[in-house]
């Protein structure tokens, strides 16, 4: 079904009237091949097409104009308005009717068309919110339920807990607490996109330097390998360094998160007709293929995968490129494991006359 | 030896209780204050070695209580600030702050951060050599050793290493190096800056991509350990 035409009320009245005059014109040439009763059809058409684009009041009287039109000119005798044939009168009345209900009826129904996608739309946010509610209770709750058991142990069985198993407590707090921080993190950065208060500050940037923090960050010889080779001639870029590094910051740690055993994530950035391509690439299971455009959608998270993760990560990534005016895409590596293409806009600058002496 | 005072002035009571215990078991000397007009009388009334200085406080903000404090107290101010402020933060470190550090943080950065602001604050021996880790540099002489070995460096990034060296342990914002090295009416031209931070870490790092004396920090600018 169409949606109702964004047209001013007064363009809407305007087109109804030339189409009326116009269909009226083409059938009164046709109308010794077709016979006159054909063309209260062929108008009864019109003023349906015109009640699927048009509010109630043009489409009343595109019908009652075109009632009037057929009865003048093609009903016999022509050029008056008075009819002949009972048969006529009758069906210059139903005419009038059907134009009628036709163009109520066809308005009725997409207004319930319109009320049911706002139903629709609302169910969509509500259904959101619970997996929000849900996935935030989980993942902040696990953490503080983590710190305070942990706290709990420690005060209470001092006597009885061995200094490994305190020591592996403390360390279970530590690693709560670091998680904690990351969810609120996430969820910060969550709510500066649906606010709209993210806006890029770009400023010069080494992007070479930037991947090369972001790796420091996720280092781990026992759990993952980050490969990055840099490309030296790269110039500096006019960018948005924070929002780039969280972009980053996030596709690495869901690299290394999801990725089965020892997590190898490959990372590279070029810059090639104004704009900066960066992958992030690991060798892990991929996606399903069906998954895949879904995979940046708010609270999503695959299907059966483990806890940990809010489903925030890449929808945060996809607000942020966008913020950035750039596009992010996923795809399979034919060799296995997903690969993260960024492609950001910016400007580059060469120095190449800045004295260095 | 008596034991170095600090100040710290933070509404919140938890994190004053934190850095009492953290504080005080490293053999400071902890006073609090809960707010920044007690701070103020505080600090006036006994000047502490060292002022930790919570940026966000309820009744003025950290950075009046920081200019205030610095009509007259010159040792080292240290802010604590939430993520995610950087201009708070170059803000505050371009009126005088001498470091900062984000919550949360870990304990043994803050007491890292500390140790290097007390450190500072007290004038060793004037001196033009200065020796740090694998690096020797002669001020006076405008020479650059690394490992023994001569290291070539232009004006410019002998400029810029010798700030970088006389602020040892302290962030320099990117206004601040830009003022200091090109001069008033460059402090926006912060490409100039990367890229002699670059060419500068290709002749003093081991490995320029994961620079262990020139460190970035993100939006405000650099600090040199």
């Amino acid at each position: 079904m169409f949606s109702p035409l964004q047209l001013s009320i007064r363009f809407q009245y305007l087109v109804s009237i030339l189409l009326i005059f116009l269909v009226s014109g083409v059938s009164y040439y046709l109308t010794d091949y077709t016979g006159y009763r054909v063309v209260a059809l062929v108008l009864l058409m019109t003023v349906s097409v015109l009640a699927m684009l048009f509010r109630i009041l043009p489409v009343l009287l595109a019908a009652l104009l075109s009632a009037l039109i057929w009865n003048y000119f093609f009903i016999p005798p022509r050029f008056t308005f008075h009819i002949d044939h009972t048969e006529d009168a009758l069906m210059f009345l139903l005419y009038f009717l059907i134009a009628l209900i036709n163009a109520v009826l066809t308005i009725k129904i997409r207004q319930a068309e319109s009320r049911a996608r706002d139903k629709e739309e609302k169910e969509t946010t509500i259904r959101l919110y619970n997996t929000l509610l849900n996935s935030l209770s989980h993942e902040l709750r696990t953490p503080i339920a983590t710190i305070l058991g942990s706290v709990d142990t420690l005060k209470e069985n001092r006597d009885k807990l061995s200094e490994k198993n305190q020591a592996e407590l403390l360390t279970e707090i530590d690693t709560a607490g670091i998680r904690l921080n990351r969810q609120v993190e996430n969820l910060l950065n969550m709510s500066r996109l649906e606010t709209g208060l993210l806006k890029p500050k770009p400023e010069w940037c080494d992007l070479n330097e930037l991947v090369h923090r972001v790796i420091r960050k996720y280092e781990n010889p026992e759990t993952c390998t980050l490969r990055f080779e840099p490309d030296e001639m790269l110039p500096l870029l006019k960018i948005d360094g924070g929002l780039l590094e969280t972009v980053l910051d996030n596709l690495v740690q869901n690299a290394i998160q999801y990725h089965p055993g020892h997590a190898l994530v490959d990372l590279s950035v070029r810059y090639e007709s104004n704009t900066c391509l960066i992958t992030v690439s690991d060798h892990g299971a991929g996606f399903p293929e069906e998954e895949i455009p879904r995979v940046f959608d708010k609270f999503y998270r695959l299907p059966d995968s483990k806890t940990g993760g809010s489903g925030l990560g890449l929808s945060i990534v996809k607000g942020f490129v966008e913020a950035l005016s750039g596009k992010v895409s996923l795809e399979n590596n034919k060799e296995g494991g997903a690969k993260f293409s960024l492609s950001i806009p910016a400007e580059a600058s060469y120095l190449k006359n800045l004295k260095n002496e | 030896m008596n034991k170095e005072e600090i100040l710290i002035i933070e509404d919140e009571a938890q994190i004053r209780k934190l850095l009492e215990i953290l504080l005080e078991s490293n053999d400071y000397k902890v006073w609090q204050a809960l707010s920044g007009k007690e701070g103020i009388v505080l600090a006036a009334n006994h000047p502490p070695d060292l002022i930790l200085l919570d940026i966000g406080l309820p009744d003025r903000s950290g950075h009046e209580i920081l200019k205030e404090l610095r009509t007259w107290y010159n040792r080292p101010i240290l802010m604590l600030s939430v993520q995610d402020k950087e201009e708070d933060i170059v803000s505050a470190l371009d009126h005088g702050a001498t470091d900062y550090i984000t919550k949360p943080f870990r304990a043994a950065e803050l007491l890292a951060r500390i140790r290097s602001a007390l450190r500072r604050s007290q004038p060793g021996p004037a001196t033009a050599c200065i020796t740090c880790d694998d690096l020797q540099i002669d001020l006076a002489a405008r020479t650059v050793k690394k490992n023994n070995e001569p290291v070539r460096l232009t004006s410019t990034e002998f400029n810029l290493l010798a700030l970088f060296v006389k602020n040892e342990g302290r962030v320099l914002t990117h206004h601040y190096l830009l003022k200091e090295i090109w001069g008033p009416g460059f402090q926006t031209e912060t490409q100039y800056l990367r890229v002699f931070v670059g060419s500068l870490r290709k002749k003093i790092e081991d490995n320029p991509n994961q620079p262990r004396h020139l460190i970035t920090e993100s939006r405000v600018g650099y600090r040199f350990i």
